[in-house]
């Protein structure tokens, strides 16, 4: 009710207006005359794909790039934000995607530290701990960072920025750490700081969040500005169409017949992976059996040991002989090259820098993970290695062809292919050799729509001529999509979730959280939002 | 305003050829006015540099002499730096070849058959391949910083050649100077005419670039040491092994350091002494960016190194100009390479950083 007056009075002012913004990285048009109107009282989304020019926006608008051209009103007045602090000193607040916290110390600690030394800790713990329980965000001040949640932690980063009081305040895709749950209650939040007046730019690109939250959206697409609308009146797919700005088609698949008899080509038996730093994640106990034909899915919030459980199947790490199998053969001790001879394929999150080298040529990328599989078609003169270019010219041809890779030139380097089209790549190089184990780590992350749909294709292709897919992805709507039986990583270990068919997305998102522990969360969090409406 | 770097879109092909040369007339034009501001004419300070150790046979038979060692040990030291094995002591690696190729003429002085010139070599890359496992070994099993371990084993060389120079090794005829019994005949790498000063060690100085060339371009191997320097995480998806390369590396540039070091020792000098260390191991590492770390440019590189420290030999007599002089040549040279490679992946630009601040100010009056 009091939003709405609000919005009446401030029609015609809004609180933000942004015109014709552009920031250029080069020869690249990061954001090319990019319009923007935030009226008080209002979520509003920024749409649009990875690469899309959000970020780029946002930091302007933070303070934390400055434009090349474009200027920038806060409440009709035109306004250079020239850091963040001049930001959050006109009213605006910004929670990062990645946490900006320090894990060995307290919440309290983490707000003064953003507040600066005229605050004293225990008047921020008693501001913080108030704050947080009026708003439903359950904190304690003298909790240590390093033993909360994501979604907790994203909580503090809320805190802080409220305690600033600002007016506009900016969340750089919230949803993407947490669990559905969380996501939720996060919701819950927003609405209560937009019926208090405040603007929020929500940055996202995940279609059903911004139609049930969202008063008003702007798209961006390759850095230009494409529209703005209301995402009540549109449908996820017009939303999606003016995101992508083509037809996404739909994944063809048959549905498999009984897979029991098929034979088991990729098992894990009891596998387990020490931390090798202190960013990585413990593996304990992983079982995993995949069969000729079979696509599974491993859904899971980042950073729950994902990459870690990658390079034990590819053999980047190694572990006891008989803790993994490839057909059959115990692969434990082998590394990368001699899985590969097996018959397996490995595709990494990292497209740069981990599955193709940046500075080198495409045909020199083909070499990368081929040289020892294809060694008979690739090198020439046993022991010298030579390398048989024309050969390796010839299959580079041949998987740019069928994979429709997008690039300048013969042979460009990999840096130079958009992300998308050196997915394409990537898959193909592997796909290629027709693998019979095929291990994928974010298939389309960051990849346009299009060339998402015809990555999902061909592993769905590859397990119907016979072989064992693993996809491992935090794209729920992916792994829903596509897998047979779904599997759920949680804090380094594996959780059967069952057939993708019985399966519901709300069980999935129990098991993503760790079930016991987010019930309880979710309790409080409802109780806390159902006492301040 | 500020400068600033931006990155051009696609570099031009013809500059990324020609960079080089532009760096070397840079250098004369700059050389011109260092001459003019010294009192000389800079017309004969060039010429005396750059020209005159051109004609006379004598001089260019001694570019190559000095030329040999630097092209041996660059192309050593583009395997490792490529591969980012920082080998900063190829100097001892020199030094110690230079020793142990000394070792049979030695022990063994009266010892004369064809078999003795390749065993000598032999253990020059010998001597030198060990010297250059220490670093390696360390780096790879604890995680040494090579940098510091490779160059401080230079100073180790040079105190144990020195030492054995002086003392066990010492010529009882030698009149109290530091230094071996003259070598054999059968020990000396022969020049390539009598009482020619240079010697068949720029063959294999040759031998090696054309192999480096090929192996570094052509071969898996090479693709290998490419990687592991620029990618280390792709490199070992690839299934390379980082470790093993740090090993391969240094052995390679350490038996280069070594076979230049004996093949001074034994076409040069003809005895092992106490002047062995020149610095050719340093000046290398300059010759090995200058080349951009590929073997066909390390061959002009070295060479036009080589004709600064000739040139220089020359000024310092007929000009009367500091030998100093030459190495700021060397420097100047580096200098405008560097940034002739800058520019041609860059361009300058002036940035205003703020542009709209009045307007900030007129809102906060209202």
């Amino acid at each position: 009710m009091l939003s709405k007056n609000k919005n009446n009075n401030s029609t015609k002012i809004p609180l933000l207006e942004v015109r014709d913004l552009t920031k250029v990285f080069g020869t690249l048009k990061a954001n090319d005359k990019i319009n923007l109107k935030i009226e008080k009282g209002e979520i509003h989304a920024l749409l649009g794909e990875n690469g899309a020019g959000k970020s780029t926006l946002v930091k302007m608008l933070y303070g934390s790039l400055q434009p090349t051209s474009g200027k920038i009103f806060w409440k009709a007045e035109p306004v250079s934000m020239l850091s963040p602090f001049q930001a959050r000193a006109t009213g605006v607040g910004m929670v990062f995607q990645h946490f900006s916290l320090f894990e060995s110390l307290t919440v309290a600690d983490n707000i003064v530290l953003s507040l600066g030394p005229e605050y004293s800790v225990e008047q921020v713990a008693r501001d913080a701990e108030k704050l947080s329980a009026d708003y439903g965000l359950p904190l304690k001040a003298d909790s240590i960072i390093g033993d909360l949640s994501v979604g907790e932690r994203q909580r503090v980063e809320i805190v802080r920025c409220l305690l600033q009081n600002p007016q506009l305040i900016i969340l750089d895709e919230p949803t993407s750490v947490l669990t559905p749950q969380e996501a939720d209650n996060l919701f819950v939040t927003l609405k209560r700081l937009r019926n208090e007046g405040r603007s929020i730019l929500y940055i996202s690109h995940r279609l059903d969040e911004v139609q049930k939250l969202c008063d008003k959206a702007t798209i961006l697409r390759n850095g230009k500005w494409i529209s703005e609308c209301i995402p009540k009146k549109e449908t996820a797919a017009s939303l999606a169409t003016m995101m992508v700005g083509e037809d996404i088609a739909d994944i063809k698949r048959t549905n498999s017949k009984s897979k029991k008899q098929r034979d088991v080509l990729l098992s894990v038996n009891d596998a387990n992976l020490e931390q090798d730093n202190p960013f990585a994640v413990e593996l304990k106990n992983i079982h995993l059996e995949i069969r000729s034909g079979e696509i599974v899915g491993i859904a899971g919030v980042a950073g729950n040991g994902q990459n870690e459980l990658f390079s034990l199947l590819s053999g980047e790490a190694t572990t006891p002989k008989n803790a993994i199998s490839i057909r059959g053969k115990q692969v434990g001790n082998l590394d990368v090259n001699e899985r590969r001879q097996l018959g397996a394929a490995f595709v990494p999150e990292e497209r740069l820098g981990h599955g193709a080298v940046p500075n080198a040529a495409l045909t020199q990328n083909m070499i990368l993970t081929r040289h020892q599989s294809d060694k008979v078609a690739f090198k020439k003169y046993g022991a010298i290695g030579y390398i048989w270019q024309e050969m390796v010219t010839k299959a580079t041809k041949r998987v740019c062809d069928i994979m429709d890779v997008r690039k300048a030139g013969e042979d460009p380097v990999a840096g130079s292919l958009s992300g998308g089209n050196l997915q394409k790549f990537i898959m193909g190089r592997e796909l290629d050799r027709q693998p019979s184990v095929f291990v994928v780590n974010q298939p389309t992350w960051g990849v346009d729509a299009g060339a998402a749909q015809r990555i999902r294709q061909t592993m769905i292709d590859l397990a119907k001529s016979g072989s064992a897919v693993l996809v491992i992805s935090q794209d729920l709507d992916e792994i829903l999509e596509m897998s047979d039986r779904i599997v759920v990583m949680h804090e380094g270990t594996l959780i059967e979730a069952g057939p993708a068919h019985s399966i519901t997305r709300e069980h999935i998102g129990l098991l993503m959280g760790g079930m016991g522990q987010q019930t309880s969360t979710t309790d409080t969090a409802n109780k806390g939002a159902t006492n301040a409406s | 305003m500020r400068l600033e770097l931006i990155k051009r879109g696609n570099p031009s092909k013809t500059f990324s050829i020609f960079s080089p040369f532009i760096a070397l007339l840079l250098t004369f034009v700059t050389g011109a006015i260092m001459f003019m501001l010294l009192g000389k004419n800079p017309i004969t300070g060039l010429y005396t540099y750059f020209i005159e150790p051109l004609i006379d046979p004598w001089t260019r038979e001694q570019i190559l002499v000095k030329a040999t060692p630097l092209i041996l040990i660059a192309v050593g030291l583009a395997v490792c730096f490529r591969s980012s094995n920082w080998n900063i002591g190829a100097e001892g690696q020199y030094i110690i070849g230079g020793m142990f190729g000394a070792i049979i003429p030695v022990y063994f002085n009266e010892w004369d058959s064809p078999l003795v010139l390749p065993l000598v070599m032999m253990m020059g890359m010998i001597g030198g391949a060990l010297y250059a496992y220490i670093p390696a070994i360390l780096k790879s099993k604890f995680g040494t910083n090579e940098i510091l371990t490779s160059l401080m084993l230079v100073y180790v060389a040079q105190q144990i050649v020195d030492w054995l120079v002086r003392g066990p090794w010492r010529n009882p005829a030698g009149m109290g100077f530091p230094g071996t019994k003259d070598f054999n005949e059968s020990a000396i790498l022969p020049s390539f005419y009598e009482f020619g000063d240079a010697h068949y060690g720029s063959v294999f100085a040759l031998i090696a670039v054309i192999l480096a060339w090929f192996f570094l371009s052509k071969t898996i191997k090479g693709f290998e040491i490419n990687i592991i320097g620029e990618t280390p995480r792709a490199a070992k998806f690839a299934g390379f092994d980082v470790k093993k390369m740090t090993i391969f590396a240094f052995l390679i540039s350490g038996a280069l350091a070594g076979l230049a070091g004996i093949a001074e020792v034994s076409g040069s000098v003809e005895k092992l002494d106490d002047k062995l260390s020149l610095g050719y191991g340093f000046t290398a590492i300059i010759v090995a960016f200058l080349g951009r770390l590929n073997p066909l440019g390390i061959l002009a590189a070295g060479l036009i190194l080589a004709l600064t420290y000739i040139g220089g030999e020359g000024a310092q007599i007929s000009l009367g100009i500091s030998d100093r002089a030459t190495r700021v040549f060397q420097g100047l040279l580096l200098f405008f390479v560097l940034a002739c490679d800058t520019l041609i992946h860059y361009r300058f630009r002036w940035v205003k950083t703020v542009d709209n601040i009045s307007g900030t100010k007129s809102g906060e009056g209202t």
